[in-house]
C-alpha cells in the first residue's frame, strides 16, 4: 500500500493525539492538515498574486497595485480585478494553526485569545458585500502633487467578505462603558524590518466597531482570503478609508482613547478639519481623522476611448456607493454637465455593498464626447466635477468619472 | 568457456585502457598547442576579468536610455546618492510617482527620519532634494485635466 509521508505523518500524529487526550478528534483530519506557506518568491507580481495582468503595479516595495475602471465592471469583484494597498511586507509566513487573535486594551473586561477554529465555532457566521476604497484613491489628480502612491481610480473594490461580527466577539471579551475606539495589530513587516514598529496600526470609533457588517473576515468570496487581501484573519469595516480594515490581524486592543497606533496620527488618513486653500501647510493638530468615504461611481463600460456609430444606442454601465450611506440617485451627461440624464440605479445587495447603474446613451452627431457619472446620496450631496477641496495627502478625491467616446 | 569471458574481459580493459590514453593524448595535444598560441593564458584571465566587471554592470548599475535600469530613475546628478540612501526600506517607484517642491521634499525627509528609521543624510540631503526637484518637477494640472492616452478602439454593438 502506498501512504503518502505527510498523510502518515498526520495519521500517526493524529492517533498518538487520540491516545493522549482519550477520544477521536472530530475533524482532526482538517485541524492537522498542512497549510503550504506561501513564501513569496514567484518574480512575477501578476502570478505571485494572481491578479490580472491589465492591473497597474504602483510600488513594488511596498507592493500597491490597480485597477482600471473597465476591469472593475463585476457586480462582485474577483481576487484578479482586487487593489492592493500595503503600508508595510506582506507577512512571507503565516502559521494558520497557531494563529491566535487576542482582545485587550484599556476598556476589555477579561482579555480574551482565540484561535481561529474558536472564532469559527463560537460566533455566527455573516456574509456581506462590502466597498473597500482607499483613502488616497484618485490622490493622482491633486494640484499641487499630494505625497504618496498615486492612485488614480482603481484603488476600490467590492467582494464579499464572511467572518465573525467584532462586535460578537468584542461583547464576548466584555466592554468597558470607557470604550471609546478600536484598534488592530496585524503580522505584517515595517519596511525598515525594525521589529519594534508597526507598518499600520488603525481602527474606528466603537460605534463602527459595533456595526453589523463590521467584520472578521476568513472569507473572501466564499474562499479563504488570498495572502495579500490578509489571510488568514481581516477586520472589514465596509465604507471607510480601507486603511481601517486591518489585514492579518492578530489583536485588537478596545481603547478609552482614539486608537494612537501608526498612521492614526500626523496627516495619515486625515484631512484638515476646515477647509484650506490648494498647497496650504497645515499643522497636525488642524487635521481631523477620516471616517465615511464621501460618495463616488465609476462607468465600468465601456471602456474610454470607444468608437461607435451615429446611429448606435451606448449602453452604458458602472457601480455607485456613499460610505456609510446609499446612492439615490445617478446620472450621467455628454456634454460637460450642461444637461444631465437620470440613470437607472439597483438597491445595494446590502447596506455598505455598491449600486449597479446603467444607461443607455444617444448621441445627437458626430464628434469627441465624454460621458460623464455623478452620484448623489442620501443626504443629497453629489459628487463635483472639478476636484473637492485639496489636502496634503490628497485624500477623498471623489470628483466624477468620465470616459471618452468617439461618434462617427 | 571461462577462458573465453576472462579472455573478452581482458580485451575489454586493454581497449578501455586504448581510449584512455588516447584521450590524455588529446587533451596533451590540445594543451601544447594553446600553450604555443598563449603561453601566458592570457586569453582566458582576460576573459574572467571581463566577466566579472561586466556582470556587476548589467546587473546592478546599468543605465540605458538615461535610465538607471535597477530602479527606475532617471540617470543624472547626484543618482547614486539617491540610489544608496532612497532604495533601501521603500523601492524607487514611491520615489519616482511624487512630484515636490524642495520644501516639501525635505519635511518627507524629515518624517521618514522621525517615523521610518531612515539615518541622517547630513550633505547628501542637499545633493538628494535637488536631484529630485530637477528631475521630477511639478507640472501644473490645475483643477481637472483632460482625458490623456485615450486607446481608441471600435465597439461592437
Amino acid at each position: 500500500m502506498r501512504m503518502d509521508r505527510r498523510k502518515f505523518i498526520t495519521k500517526t500524529t493524529l492517533s498518538s493525539l487520540a491516545t493522549l487526550i482519550g477520544t477521536e478528534i472530530v475533524f482532526g483530519t482538517n485541524m492537522l492538515h498542512d497549510y503550504q506557506p506561501v513564501a513569496l518568491q514567484d518574480p512575477d507580481p501578476f502570478k505571485l498574486f494572481k491578479k490580472d495582468s491589465e492591473m497597474v503595479i504602483l510600488n513594488d516595495k511596498p507592493w500597491n497595485i490597480e485597477a482600471k475602471a473597465h476591469l472593475l465592471d463585476d457586480k462582485i469583484t474577483p481576487n484578479k480585478y482586487m487593489f492592493i494597498r500595503n503600508n508595510g511586507l506582506i507577512p512571507e509566513t503565516i502559521d494558520v494553526k497557531n494563529w491566535t487573535l487576542v482582545i485587550d486594551g484599556e476598556s476589555v473586561v477579561h482579555q480574551k485569545k482565540y484561535t481561529l477554529s474558536d472564532l469559527k465555532s463560537t460566533f455566527k457566521h455573516h456574509t456581506y458585500q462590502l466597498t473597500l476604497e482607499c483613502g488616497g484613491n484618485g490622490r493622482s489628480e491633486f494640484n499641487p502633487p499630494a505625497k504618496g502612491n498615486q492612485w488614480t481610480i482603481g484603488a476600490v473594490s467590492c467582494a464579499t467578505w464572511t467572518g465573525v461580527r467584532l462586535r460578537d466577539v468584542l461583547e464576548d471579551a466584555g466592554i468597558k462603558d470607557s470604550a471609546v475606539y478600536i484598534g488592530y495589530h496585524s503580522a505584517d513587516t515595517h519596511l525598515s524590518r525594525d521589529p519594534k514598529k508597526e507598518p499600520i496600526s488603525r481602527g474606528a470609533p466603537m460605534i463602527k466597531a459595533l456595526q453589523d457588517e463590521t467584520l472578521l473576515a476568513f472569507k473572501m468570496n466564499g474562499k479563504d482570503i488570498p495572502l495579500a487581501h490578509g489571510y488568514p484573519l481581516r477586520l472589514v469595516a465596509g465604507g471607510w478609508p480601507a486603511s481601517v480594515s486591518g489585514k492579518w490581524v492578530e489583536r485588537i486592543s478596545i481603547r478609552n482613547k482614539v486608537h494612537d497606533g501608526a498612521k492614526m496620527s500626523g496627516t495619515a488618513y486625515r484631512v484638515p478639519c476646515n477647509s484650506i486653500a490648494p498647497g496650504t501647510i497645515v499643522s497636525d493638530k488642524e487635521m481631523c481623522i477620516i471616517e465615511s468615504m464621501p460618495v463616488k461611481s465609476l462607468i465600468t463600460f465601456p471602456k474610454s476611448g470607444a468608437i461607435i456609430h451615429t446611429k448606435d444606442t451606448l449602453k452604458i454601465r458602472g457601480h455607485a456607493w456613499a460610505g456609510e450611506l446609499e446612492v439615490s440617485k445617478m446620472e450621467t451627461s455628454i456634454d460637460f454637465g450642461a444637461a444631465w440624464q437620470k440613470c437607472s440605479l439597483e438597491k445595494p445587495a446590502n447596506r455598505l455593498a455598491w449600486q449597479h447603474f446603467s444607461a443607455n446613451i444617444q448621441f445627437p452627431k458626430k464628434g469627441y464626447y465624454e460621458v460623464w457619472a455623478r452620484a448623489t446620496d442620501t443626504n443629497n450631496k453629489t459628487q463635483p466635477m472639478v476636484l473637492p477641496g485639496w489636502n496634503p495627502k490628497g485624500y477623498l478625491n471623489n470628483a466624477c468619472h468620465r470616459i471618452a467616446i468617439k461618434v462617427t | 568457456m571461462s577462458t573465453d569471458k576472462e579472455f573478452q574481459k581482458k580485451l575489454r580493459k586493454a581497449e578501455k585502457l586504448a581510449y584512455f590514453a588516447g584521450f590524455l593524448f588529446l587533451i596533451a595535444g590540445v594543451g601544447v598547442v594553446f600553450l604555443l598560441i598563449d603561453p601566458n593564458f592570457i586569453r582566458f584571465q582576460s576573459k574572467q576579468k571581463n566577466s566579472i566587471t561586466t556582470s556587476v554592470e548589467l546587473d546592478e548599475d546599468r543605465i540605458e536610455n538615461g535610465i538607471h535600469i535597477r530602479t527606475g530613475l532617471i540617470d543624472a546628478k547626484g543618482l547614486m546618492t539617491v540610489v544608496t540612501n532612497c532604495t533601501n526600506c521603500h523601492s524607487a517607484k514611491l520615489v519616482t510617482q511624487n512630484r515636490m517642491s524642495a520644501e516639501r521634499w525635505n519635511a518627507t525627509i524629515k518624517w521618514m527620519q522621525e517615523t521610518q528609521n531612515l539615518w541622517e543624510l547630513g550633505s547628501n540631503q542637499k545633493i538628494i532634494v535637488e536631484y529630485l526637484v530637477a528631475n521630477y518637477p511639478q507640472k501644473e494640472k490645475g483643477r481637472r485635466e483632460h482625458l490623456i492616452n485615450i486607446n481608441w478602439y471600435e465597439l461592437e454593438n
